[in-house]
């Protein structure tokens, strides 16, 4: 029997009935060239090859936006300089001036994180962040690496960062307790927030975009304008959530820097 | 009680946890708007804070949804 206009692309089950395609499918995993290394499966991903277009976009845009560098910026330049100066801000808010040694590091950060989640809002590309192991990865180094940091400066009296001023003494077993535990849950925060915000806001795009198609040619229209306001919204969080990403990093730094304990 | 029957019901209770984060924003973006209101020419100083608000009262109702989707697809 003709499927009714529009209404073609809607999978059918076994027992008759039909449903929308699958919207996790976007976040599957694909080996694009299959490699072992010492027995780990080191194939070269779908995953992979956007980090590497995601890294080689970087940096070809700003060595190409810079090359003149010209003291009145032409319009590329300006981007370039209007992102660096953005970052570079964010930094000496946030850790001080003495803190602007880890701006190179923030930069990266941001970039890489900014160009991944704009790289994912591409029909048909694969969204890097969606991946819970990826934002962990990124989010378990910053953690470690203050976290050393904080040691190395400080030495033992970092362990001062989990005493809150002025605390009545019976508190503090407690509250040593509940900022340690605090302290301890960042990486995971840092991670679930970018990851779930990615992968949240892809799967309602093709939860949508089903719902465009299976509508059909006079339903969808109402569909397709949610669409468009919703990817709109999808490349603001996509930016939002880099910038937050990379803030956070400024003030774990700053924590670990200059411990003005909470 | 059946284990899928039971995991999309866990996966509805775990999404009733994106209602604190619609009261979180709503709240983080209404005190924005009457302290800019109030005084205008502070309001752009204080628009990274409201970003960053934004974000983090977000991502607590998303950390619900998270789990939502683990029942719904990891078991």
């Amino acid at each position: 029997m003709a499927e009714p206009p529009g209404l073609e692309n809607v999978e059918h089950t076994a027992q008759g009935g039909s449903h929308l395609p699958n919207p996790m499918h976007q976040f599957e995993i694909e080996r694009i060239i299959p490699l072992k290394i010492f027995g780990f499966d080191a194939s070269f991903t779908n995953s992979a090859l956007f980090m590497v277009i995601a890294a080689t976009l970087i940096t070809l845009f700003t060595l190409y936006a810079m090359r003149r560098r010209a003291l009145v910026p032409s319009r590329l330049q300006s981007v370039a300089e209007i992102s660096y100066e953005f970052v570079s801000n964010m930094v000496r808010d946030n850790v001080g001036t003495d803190g602007m040694k880890y701006f190179p590091f923030v930069f990266t950060l941001f970039m890489f994180v900014l160009a991944l989640n704009m790289l994912g809002m591409v029909p048909y590309s694969f969204t890097v962040t969606s991946h819970i192991i990826v934002t962990f990865a990124l989010a378990a180094f910053i953690f470690l690496g203050v976290t050393l940091l904080g040691f190395w400066k400080h030495g033992v009296k970092f362990l001062k960062f989990f005493v809150p001023e002025g605390v009545p003494f019976v508190m503090l077993p407690l509250l040593v307790v509940i900022e340690v535990i605090s302290y301890l849950t960042r990486p995971l925060s840092l991670s679930v927030r970018l990851f779930a915000n990615m992968m949240a806001g892809h799967t309602m795009l093709k939860v949508f975009g089903a719902f465009v198609v299976a509508l059909g040619f006079l339903g969808g229209w109402a569909a397709l304008g949610f669409m468009v306001a919703f990817t709109g919204l999808e490349i603001l969080v996509a930016f939002l959530q880099a910038y937050v990403f990379a803030i956070l990093t400024c003030i774990y730094l700053n924590d670990a820097l200059h411990m003005h304990s909470h | 009680m059946d284990p899928s029957a039971a995991k999309l019901i866990g996966a509805g209770l775990a999404s009733i946890a994106l209602v604190g984060a619609g009261i979180g924003i709503g709240t983080i973006f209404g005190n924005y708007l009457q302290g800019a209101l109030r005084n205008p020419s502070a309001a752009p100083g204080q628009f990274a804070n409201l970003l960053l608000g934004f974000a983090l009262a977000e991502a607590t109702g998303l950390f619900g949804l998270v789990v939502a989707l683990i029942i719904l697809f990891v078991f």
